[in-house]
């Protein structure tokens, strides 16, 4: 059985899936029954300073949208960091640690943008016996009017700024988490590094309105007639979490800086897909949410029968693994030709492919051939765009197939050998000495 | 004389008790609810060119109504049906789906487990019906034409609505004493519950422009030469009437009973326990009429219910579907059999049926000679139905195949009169081609009578 242990940041967990901070680990009794159902670790839900806690709203807090069957595949809330007093929060942390020694546990903070609050706060924390800090600089509502969360998370020196003053107070390791309501999550993985973060983790929750009541014309979850964007989080921010670890995974300045991924994760799969992006382990919270505890026994199981199906014997072995396989678009292979192809057997005549190519890409699907319902494809027109394949609610009925010698579209002869943008004859600044 | 049995007979009302006549004649398939239909109608692939519309005899767009229903819009789902076919509410609960729609759906095909059109369409129309919303269509500006059509079934009612949408002023003349011909007559009670036939004619009726007349019967108190005069347009849609004889000897004798009227009986009764039923019924006949009967029989607490058909199982007119439905109810389905005389006890009585082996091995169906006897306190004949040609004796109609002649307009020989539904030749004796037909006449009538 391939071996799951995880050792982020000297951190050792049995598993790389950790709870995010959030509901499933506002206190010690969720965290316990968390770690009874096996999850290697949790960042506990976010500590403010000393004072009267925040408070929530008592109206409706998410919102989401659904799939088929009300499958959630998105979910909003406006929630606030803990409502819990500081020092219970740090004598069940405290208790726990104890009593869970083999399982992560990282405290993340939240507190306001000056030296003195992080240097009040840290030595508590240190106290706790926690294995590290992870700084909440994404919360994107509530605690970014006041000052915190995104506020700070969206300026790249403030992150640089509050990480320098975590690695003087605190002695264990500093995790940045990153929000991505910013154009370019490159900035502020820059700053924590140069501020001497240990690692990123991403992504917080991105600002959304999840859906509107069109009875009441407000936004949901709607509170006494209104409502204020959420946090967007569950499965629909897979696609954007995933791009923002590869950015930061492969641009040279943050090259090397340990990623905790996070956003959608669900099963095993998203979990090794995040990790084959560079990340050392993955964080969840919707999915637990959804489901309960005991979807990381899915988690679990999944992704050691994949590693050992695909003779991989650790995390470490197949850590990044993608990421030299993100480039930019400019340098995809143009000579690199493929053209779409029904398999007949499969193929249960619904038409879809043939609309969706007819109406909005390249008329190359057939409809009707010698008066009979038939869908196959015109290599003549066909582009190769995918939107066939992708459409077609037959799973492997239409495949993209490359082809040699002649492309029967242009009519002209491929060309073997790999030719991308950057010397293309049609490219304006194109490097014309290697188009020779 | 010899076939007369001294076998006892059983034939009685009131087997059941109250509950069991409601729960054996309620609903045969549950209404979906909200969450079922958004359920069934996601699973549909809003197909290109959609083969389940291709199949419709209405042509309803039935990718765009199922979607309809999946973006929470059940209101234009159900106008979307009724547009096309403004009994879409019955439709959805007699069309056999299994041999129409549903059995070219795209997922019949791959899965075996079609989309459940049928259900969906019904789920969009009670939705609609249900929430008393006002009438989904407008009648035009009054043309001052007047139609008189004959009979109020499907065919007929279907054409009045089209018309009647048309501005045209429509006049119904129906035999019977209620409209909805079979719908109300003779469809199985547990597809139609609660009076749907009679909810669905009065909301029809709420376009405007249409009266009906009961008791109005041609070639009685109406004439046809008096309807061509008097009117600028007629419409025939008037089913069929006689069950064909079996021309056997003690076809007359109490016991031996007609399905079609029994089932009209029994349609019109609200207290099912006065309907008499045997202890061991047979039925004669292998369509649709004869799975009804059969089962109906069974429900009202038959004991042995058994269907003799002449030929093998592949040649019944009902389909596969109806027939399990006939064999999970528990009726017996004997195939190769030929009634060769019916038994009669001491008093007269039918009781029993006695079969012959039939074979078509020669190519040509024929008896093998080969007998059985089987205890009937009833005996249902449901063998097809004939056209009444006395009808249209004057000849001003023509006819085939003992049916009316129609053109695809539905226009029969005679200019001023055509004809639709079970009555024409070429019909497929369902509701559903039944309305398509009153809606073909209706628009070519239309077209007509705007010149
Ligand atoms: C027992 C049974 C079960 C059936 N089950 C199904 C089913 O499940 N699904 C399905 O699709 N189809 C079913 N059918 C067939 C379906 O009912 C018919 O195809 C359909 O009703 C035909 O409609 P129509 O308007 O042509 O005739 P009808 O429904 O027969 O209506 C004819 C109308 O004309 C009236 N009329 C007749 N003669 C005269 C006259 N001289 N003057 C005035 N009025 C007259 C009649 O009283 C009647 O109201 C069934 C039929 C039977 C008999
Ligand atoms: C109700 C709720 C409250 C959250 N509270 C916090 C928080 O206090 N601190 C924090 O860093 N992230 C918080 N998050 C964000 C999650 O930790 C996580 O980053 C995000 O939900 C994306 O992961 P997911 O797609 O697995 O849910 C919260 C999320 C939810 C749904
Ligand atoms: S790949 Fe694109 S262009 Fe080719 S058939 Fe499919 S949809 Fe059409
Ligand atoms: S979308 Fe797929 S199943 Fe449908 S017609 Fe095209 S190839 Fe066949
Ligand atoms: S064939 Fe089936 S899947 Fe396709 S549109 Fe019709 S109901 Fe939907």
């Amino acid at each position: 059985m391939a071996d799951l242990t995880s050792n982020f940041l000297g951190i050792s967990s049995p598993n790389p899936f950790w709870l995010a901070s959030a509901p499933p680990t506002d206190k010690a009794y969720n965290v316990e029954r968390a770690f009874e159902a096996g999850w290697g670790g949790v960042v506990w839900k976010t500590l403010g300073s000393e004072g009267p806690p925040v408070v929530n709203v008592n109206g409706p807090r998410y919102g989401a949208i659904y799939g088929h069957d009300r499958h959630l595949i998105g979910l909003n809330n406006i929630e606030l960091i803990t409502d819990r007093d500081l020092y219970v929060n740090l004598k069940e942390i405290t208790e726990v640690k104890k009593r869970w020694p083999d399982r992560a546990l990282i405290v993340s903070l939240m507190v306001p943008c000056d030296e003195e609050s992080w240097k009040a706060i840290l030595p508590l924390v240190e106290e706790t016996g926690a294995d590290g800090i992870e700084l909440n600089f994404g919360c994107p509502h509530g605690m970014s009017e006041r000052g915190m969360g995104a506020a700070v998370g969206q300026v790249p020196e403030y992150i640089q700024m509050v990480t320098e003053w975590c690695k003087k107070y605190y002695s264990k390791p500093v995790i940045v988490k990153l929000t991505p309501n910013i154009t370019d999550v490159r900035y502020p993985a820059r700053a924590a590094k140069a501020g001497g973060a240990d690692a990123v983790s991403l992504i917080n929750t991105i600002n959304s309105i999840v859906e509107v009541d069109l009875d009441n014309f407000a936004p949901v979850p709607t509170i006494d007639g209104k409502g204020s964007h959420g946090g967007y989080c569950g499965p629909a921010v897979k696609p954007i979490a995933m791009n923002m670890v590869a950015e930061i995974a492969r641009d040279v300045e943050t090259a090397g800086l340990p990623i905790s991924g996070i956003g959608g994760i669900t099963t095993w799969r998203d979990a090794a897909e995040f990790i084959s992006l560079g990340c050392g382990n993955v964080q969840v919270c919707t999915a637990a949410m959804t489901y309960g505890f005991k979807v990381v026994q899915e988690m679990i199981t999944g992704l050691s029968d994949w590693m050992d199906e695909k003779g991989i014997n650790s995390i470490d072995e197949f850590m990044g693994r993608a990421v030299p396989n993100v480039t930019d678009w400019k340098y995809l292979n143009l000579n690199y030709v493929t053209k779409a192809k029904i398999n007949q057997d499969l193929c249960i005549e619904c038409g879809r492919c043939h609309i969706a190519c007819e109406d909005t890409s390249h008329q190359a699907i057939t409809n009707m051939v010698d008066g009979k319902r038939h869908f196959e494809v015109i290599d003549e027109e066909c582009v190769g765009c995918n939107l066939c394949v992708n459409v077609c609610p037959v799973d492997d009925c239409i495949t993209m197939e490359p082809i040699a010698g002649m492309d029967p579209r242009t009519g002209k002869p491929i060309d073997p050998e790999y030719a991308n943008w950057t010397t293309h004859p049609n490219n304006p600044s194109a490097n014309t000495e290697a188009a020779e | 004389m010899s076939d007369r049995q001294p076998l006892s007979r059983d034939v009685q009302s009131a087997r059941l008790s109250a509950a069991e006549y409601d729960e054996n004649f309620s609903d045969l398939h549950a209404p979906l609810d909200w969450h079922e239909a958004k359920v069934e109608a996601e699973r549909c692939y809003f197909c290109y060119d959609a083969p389940c519309m291709t199949a419709c005899p209405t042509s309803i767009d039935i990718p765009l109504f199922i979607r309809q229903i999946s973006a929470d819009n059940p209101t234009g789902s159900a106008k979307t049906i009724l547009n096309q076919n403004i009994m879409g509410g019955m439709c959805a609960r007699v069309c056999p789906t299994e041999t129409l729609c549903e059995e070219v759906c795209v997922r019949e095909v791959a899965e075996g487990k079609p989309v459940k059109i049928g259900q969906l369409q019904r789920y969009a129309t009670d939705h609609f019906m249900e929430s008393k919303r006002p009438h989904p269509f407008t009648r035009k500006a009054e043309t001052g034409k007047k139609v008189a059509i004959v009979g109020a079934g499907p065919a007929g009612m279907s054409c009045a609505h089209h018309l009647a949408r048309e501005g045209h002023d429509v006049t119904v003349f129906e035999a019977r004493n209620k409209p909805g011909g079979l719908n109300e007559f003779g469809i199985a009670s547990y597809k139609s519950t609660e009076n749907f036939a009679q909810r669905e004619i009065e909301f029809l009726l709420e376009i405007g422009g249409i009266e009906i007349k009961t008791g109005q019967r041609l070639g009685e108190e109406i004439a046809l030469d008096q309807l061509t005069s008097d009117y600028d347009a007629v419409f025939l849609g008037l089913g069929l009437k006689n069950t064909n004889r079996l021309n056997l000897e003690g076809e007359n004798a109490p016991g031996c009973e007609d399905a079609i009227d029994y089932i009209a009986a029994l349609r019109q009764a609200e207290d099912k326990s006065i309907l008499s039923v045997g202890r061991n019924v047979v039925v004669i006949g292998g369509g649709m009429t004869a799975i009804d009967i059969a089962i109906q029989t069974k429900l009202l607490g038959a004991e042995n219910v058994t269907i003799c058909y002449r030929r093998g199982q592949d040649a019944m007119n009902a389909s596969l579907y109806e027939q399990e439905l006939a064999q999970t109810h528990g009726v017996k389905i004997m195939h190769w059999r030929q009634p060769n005389s019916i038994k009669l006890n001491e008093q007269g009585e039918v009781c029993g049926l006695e079969v012959e082996t039939t074979s078509d091995a020669s190519g040509k169906l024929s008896g093998t000679g080969e007998m059985q006897i089987i205890q009937a306190d009833q005996i249902f004949k449901a063998i097809g139905q004939k056209f009444d040609s006395t009808l249209l004796s004057d000849h001003q109609v023509e006819l085939e195949q003992g049916r009316i002649k129609v053109s695809d307009t539905r226009q029969t020989s005679h200019q001023k009169i055509w004809a639709g539904g079970d009555c024409i030749v070429g019909g497929e004796d369902l509701t559903v081609v039944a309305v398509e037909d009153g809606k073909i006449a209706a628009q070519h009538i239309n077209s007509v009578l705007q010149g």
